[in-house]
């Protein structure tokens, strides 16, 4: 990996793509829809196809597992599968706070990492220097917003260009 | 000098000396633009018309009784000839200047639909880009008419048994892509506009992709109405065509209404102004219209023969260099001889975006995603491609670019080279 070339480059792709990702996207964890599912989600990236459907099981406010499908790119689905297993055994609030924290480090390449740990989800640090493929780290996380929203009766506001929608719950 | 006789090979070295953007670097490498199916580069003549006409005529044509104003309206319709001969078409009244090949398509969907009543049929084809599908979809809803569609043959191609399945007595209207945007092939139009005319249907033929690279006309293509776009052979972005039968265009309703278009208005009524007026409703994109006529004669100079040639000989050498890539698939016809200019491609298990991404890295610009033929992509069962598409100004060095960025995507993401 890194050719000489590469290194020249300000901006590396080893930035975007970190093997913890491209582990992720090779061998996706928890792939495929949960059975004991109390709510089901969907969104997709009309600009470019990407899509995402998640299912969650939620007992007593705490995230018991997550499941997901969909197709997309190496950082849309490894976003998505990092994102199953950080979740899991968290309480709803603790699984909102993570999901405000990557988005914000998704969205901003000033974001303070050392202020918070999000564990393996450090890798997908470096997708806000991509500006074309913050996009694709979003997804999953919006289906997870709007799924959380509608488990605790809530809506989302969709301001974002992603939409998504619950599928059942 | 970039004058070539055709069949022999372009001058590219003096063709890229004339557009500055080519000598530009990206991310610390020579630019490698492979996405000319998305819109093409400009020459320093077409940036040079536009600040000259700012510079020197700006003024709002056809109504002005002042200097400014007749050369800003001499230039304006001189573009208008150079289309009409550009395209073969018997006079200038039948070239309508719009925004773009989608607003020409939409043009024809909004005034012919119009006419159409409960099961009349509109046939469209499996390879169209959503803009001659979507206006098509918008007329269904509002008339009850319905949607056909030509579907592709074994080898991914439009051909005369796929189209005469779906024309019959019931079809108004035949609206198809000449050259596709993704698969590269292009359709038989000639033989499919003599279906159309066997059963009265009016031929539409979506040029966007064809007008930049083969020879284009009208009279050949047998077709009613033709659209393309001047972003993609050069010209700026804001100028589509739309050339129709005088007859035909005579007798169609306005699509927009407004000033230029009229000829008595009166508060209770309008009377349409001459062709093509009828249809150029408000100030039209004057600059960019006076600057595309830079792009034809840059393209006339080199000649459509030549360009052709070259894009081919440019798409034998990529099919060629790209079968040879393990885990590479290449969509669209198998026989390059049947393509032109566009090559979409998957690479090993890596999502077309990644690809994307990893090339730009190196300089080269290629498109990824569904190009704007969602239901096309369905057809060929993938969710999004890679797409590389040449120019006049493409060498094959950049071909070997493309694979180069390739082997290096396929490392990165854990395959030896």
């Amino acid at each position: 990996m890194g050719s000489s070339r590469e290194s020249q480059n300000p901006i590396d792709l080893d930035d975007l793509y970190r093997d913890v990702i491209l582990d992720h996207y090779r061998s996706p964890r928890n792939r495929g829809a949960r059975e004991d599912a109390t709510v089901s989600a969907e969104g997709f990236n009309p600009s470019c196809g990407d899509e995402i459907q998640l299912s969650v099981a939620i007992v007593d406010s705490t995230v018991n597992g997550l499941g997901f499908g969909g197709s997309g790119c190496s950082i849309s689905q490894s976003s998505a599968s990092m994102m199953t297993d950080a979740l899991t055994g968290r309480t709803l609030e603790s699984a909102r706070e993570m999901s405000r924290h990557v988005q914000q480090m998704l969205t901003d390449d000033t974001f303070d990492l050392d202020a918070v740990d999000l564990g393996d989800l450090e890798a997908l640090s470096g997708v806000a220097k991509f500006p074309v493929r913050i996009k694709c780290g979003l997804l999953a996380w919006k289906v997870l917003d709007q799924a959380l929203a509608n488990a605790t009766g809530e809506s989302v506001s969709d301001d974002s260009d992603i939409p998504t929608r619950v599928t059942s719950g | 000098m970039t004058t070539t006789r055709a069949g022999a090979p372009l001058d590219t070295a003096a063709i890229r000396a004339q557009f500055p953007i080519l000598s530009r670097e990206v991310h610390g490498r020579p630019l490698v633009y492979l996405d000319n199916a998305a819109t093409t580069q400009k020459p320093q003549s077409v940036i040079d018309a536009l600040t000259n006409y700012y510079s020197t005529m700006n003024a709002n044509i056809h109504r002005g009784l002042h200097t400014l104003a007749e050369e800003a309206t001499a230039a304006y319709e001189d573009v208008r000839q150079q289309v009409a001969a550009f395209i073969g078409a018997s006079s200038h009244r039948e070239v309508v200047f719009t925004r773009n090949t989608t607003e020409s398509l939409n043009l024809l969907a909004y005034t012919l639909g119009a006419r159409l009543r409960p099961g009349d049929e509109i046939v469209l084809s499996a390879a169209e880009h959503h803009s001659n599908l979507v206006p098509w979809q918008l007329v269904t809803q509002r008339t009850g008419a319905v949607l056909r569609f030509i579907e592709l043959n074994d080898d991914q191609q439009i051909d005369v048994d796929t189209a005469r399945a779906a024309i019959n007595a019931n079809t108004r209207i035949v609206s198809v892509v000449h050259m596709s945007n993704v698969l590269g092939s292009i359709a038989p139009v000639s033989e499919i506009s003599e279906m159309a005319r066997s059963v009265g249907a009016t031929m539409i033929v979506d040029a966007a992709q064809s007008a930049p690279h083969i020879p284009v006309d009208v009279g050949d293509l047998g077709a009613d109405y033709v659209a393309f776009s001047a972003h993609k052979m050069l010209g700026p972005t804001g100028v589509g065509v739309l050339w129709g039968r005088q007859e035909l265009l005579a007798d169609l309703d306005p699509f927009l209404g407004g000033g230029e278009m009229i000829s008595v208005v009166t508060r209770e009524e309008s009377s349409w102004a001459a062709l093509p007026h009828k249809f150029e409703a408000g100030t039209p994109n004057i600059a960019d219209v006076i600057a595309f006529g830079a792009a034809l004669d840059l393209l006339n100079e080199v000649g459509m023969d030549a360009i052709a040639a070259h894009d081919a000989d440019l798409t034998h050498y990529a099919v060629e260099r790209l079968s040879r890539l393990e885990g590479l698939d290449i969509y669209g016809p198998s026989d390059p001889a049947d393509r032109s200019a566009v090559i979409a491609f998957n690479y090993r298990d890596i999502h077309s975006h990644d690809v994307a991404t990893i090339l730009d890295r190196s300089g080269i610009a290629v498109r990824a995603g569904h190009h704007c033929a969602q239901p096309l992509m369905r057809t060929l069962g993938v969710p999004a491609t890679a797409r590389a598409s040449f120019y006049l100004y493409n060498e094959r060095s950049e071909v070997d670019a493309l694979v180069d960025g390739l082997l290096e995507a396929g490392e990165r993401f854990g395959f030896a080279r």
